[in-house]
């Protein structure tokens, strides 16, 4: 039992690597950008590529994913985002899924539809039991326990940033308000187009990391998307803590309902998200006064 | 003018109407070697009409239309396999299934902003389509429902190979809810949809039931869009759970805004253009499809609709650089 609520934490904390970016451009910027899930997914194929045909160390393939992710988004940012910022959500979601689609297509044709396959490193393949035997055994694969190391030192990074540092303060003044961030000196368009690239990157190192445990193919960015979503939807798009929870509880609804009733895997998480979406549209944790 | 004047004067028929309705009942004659396509057109239109009366007239905007699209489908499959073959008879079963589908889902459109909304209704379609994959006894799971035998339509008309008759019984049944649809949205009940939809807290304040008249729009696209899928499982004698994919949803949205949001005809236009797009792009390449798609849609968006259709004002924003 504790091995499944180990699991499920642990995927719940891939999960919201994968998402917070998407909660950092949504949220933040006020974008639906429903092609989050295709940055994950260049994450992901830069890990394998780099992995397979240069024989790039794991460890190394995670920053890079990050970087390659980052720069992509970056330049979409300054070429075809920034128009869209002041649209209505419509036209951005119709407009993100545009380029998903475009992305799966051109995954497809360079990759094959084929799944890609991650080789960990042997350092990470193996697993720890404890208490062997009783009803409170608990085994936690290496990866996993790695996955969730990275999350914590994520989070409080994130979090730093956000609520300590100069930077932190200028986003969140452009986010308020535009025009007078602005005034007061503050470049708002380099602000949001290194918070987009951050973003872009942060999914980029989730999906290089999830490489091993979801399935990377071309439909990746489509498969995934709505449980970035949820995550972001059901956790409020103001905070980090917001999302982290969230995607903790979907992670752990999510293996315990596949694990004990196999016949509606899938069915529970999106039950969970609409009883709650309708009990508190605006996420479970939201910030006072915040933007909605 | 007064009031009733200018809403009789809206609802009046303009001259091409009738033209655009004769020729498209008579197309699958004159196009009869693309009957199968004529009626793959008169399903997404009448989908997408369902999708404009509640985006278009009431903005509530869905991303989970499917939902209601797949029950009918369903419904009318498993009506004709099951209980009675006569398509009349399974479409107004399909049609009832999804309306009482809609009053339950309109339960969860009232609250909360756009994002809310989209992940709602998108939610509801997962769970359907989830649940059609696990109902195997029932819905043939992930395989799709197949053996559905359909009887002549009105006890006459035998469905045919090349789709001549389910061109026509399509059509037919598209022209009809365009009537009834194009006489709601002039009704004066019509009317207070659009007011909700322009300001949602006015419309409230001159009394009208907001909640309520959201209610019943839903429903009533519901209801729409369960046709639209009875249609497609009546005249393909099959159901999957394909029905009830996101893309689907994904593609009506698009097809509602490249024809117009809050004009029936935007729908019924958009799904003529993106069908017969389809057919003719995945006949060039049928594996990449989805990327012209994407493209297509990435630029009408940064382009903006009003200027992808009328081309001469491209040259005069050159002019003002």
């Amino acid at each position: 039992m504790l091995t499944i609520l180990f699991d499920g934490i642990a995927y719940g904390m891939l999960l919201f690597i994968l998402a917070v970016g998407l909660s950092v451009t949504m949220g933040l910027m006020n974008f639906i950008n429903l092609a989050h899930g295709a940055f994950a997914m260049v994450g992901g194929y830069l890990t394998v590529i780099l992995m397979q045909r240069h024989g790039v160390p794991f460890l190394l393939c995670l920053p890079l994913a990050f970087l390659g992710s980052a720069l992509l988004g970056a330049v979409l940012e300054r070429t075809l985002y920034r128009p869209m910022y002041s649209k209505p959500h419509l036209n951005q979601v119709l407009f993100s899924i545009g380029l998903t689609f475009m992305a799966v297509a051109v995954m497809d044709y360079f990759f094959t539809s084929s799944q890609q396959i991650v080789q960990l490193p042997e350092w990470l393949k193996g697993r720890t039991e404890l208490g062997d035997g009783t009803a409170w055994e608990l085994g936690m694969g290496h990866y996993r326990l790695f996955i969730v190391a990275v999350c914590v030192a994520l989070t409080l990074a994130l979090q730093t940033i956000l609520s300590r540092t100069r930077f932190g303060s200028r986003l969140r003044a452009s986010v308020d308000d535009q025009r007078v961030a602005a005034g007061l000196g503050i470049n708002v368009n380099a602000v949001f187009l290194l918070t987009f690239a951050a973003g872009s990157g942060l999914a980029g190192l989730g999906g290089a990391l999830g490489a091993e445990i979801l399935i990377l193919d071309p439909s990746f960015p489509l498969r995934y998307m709505v449980y970035f979503l949820i995550v972001v939807a059901v956790g409020g798009t103001s905070s980090i803590t917001g999302p982290l929870l969230a995607a903790l509880l979907l992670g752990i609804a999510d293996v315990a309902g596949k694990y004990y009733i196999p016949r509606f895997g899938a069915f529970i998480v999106y039950f969970l998200m609409i009883v709650i979406l309708i009990w508190r549209p605006q996420g479970l944790f939201v910030r006072k006064g915040g933007k909605a | 003018m007064n009031a009733t004047s200018s809403l009789h004067e809206f609802q009046r028929w303009k001259r091409w109407e009738p033209v655009f309705w004769l020729l498209a009942l008579a197309s699958p004659w004159w196009l009869s070697g693309h009957a199968l396509l004529i009626n793959e057109v008169a399903i997404v239109a009448l989908f997408a009409l369902s999708l404009d009366l509640i985006m278009g007239y009431a903005g509530i905007v869905s991303l989970g239309h499917a939902a209601f699209f797949g029950m009918g489908a369903y419904a009318a499959a498993l009506f004709a396999k099951h209980i009675h073959p006569d398509p009349v008879l399974g479409l107004l079963f399909g049609i009832a299934v999804s309306t009482v589908l809609g009053a339950v889902a309109s339960l969860s459109i009232m609250r909360g902003t756009s994002l809310t909304l989209l992940m709602v209704t998108m939610g509801v379609a997962l769970i359907l389509m989830e649940l059609a994959n696990k109902l195997n006894w029932l819905t043939g799971g992930a395989d799709g429902l197949q053996g559905v035998i359909m009887g002549p339509v009105l006890g006459r008309f035998e469905f045919d190979l090349y789709g001549q008759v389910a061109a026509w019984y399509s059509l037919v049944v598209l022209f009809v809810f365009f009537l009834l649809s194009r006489r709601f949205v002039h009704s004066p009940l019509g009317g207070t949809l659009m007011a909700l939809r322009d300001n949602r807290l006015r419309a409230q304040s001159i009394g009208i039931p907001v909640a309520a008249r959201l209610a019943l729009i839903y429903t009533i696209a519901a209801g729409v869009a369960g046709a639209a899928g009875a249609l497609l499982a009546q005249t393909t004698s099959f159901a999957s759970v394909e029905v009830f994919a996101f893309d689907r949803s994904a593609d009506l949205v698009l097809l509602v805004v490249i024809g117009g949001a809050g004009w029936l005809y935007g729908g019924v236009i958009g799904a003529v253009i993106f069908k017969v797009l389809q057919d003719w792009i995945s006949s060039i390449t049928p594996q990449y499809w989805t990327f012209w798609i994407g493209l297509f849609l990435v630029v009408l968006m940064l382009v903006g609709r009003e200027r992808v259709i009328r081309p001469w004002t491209w040259i005069s924003r050159g002019k003002k650089k």
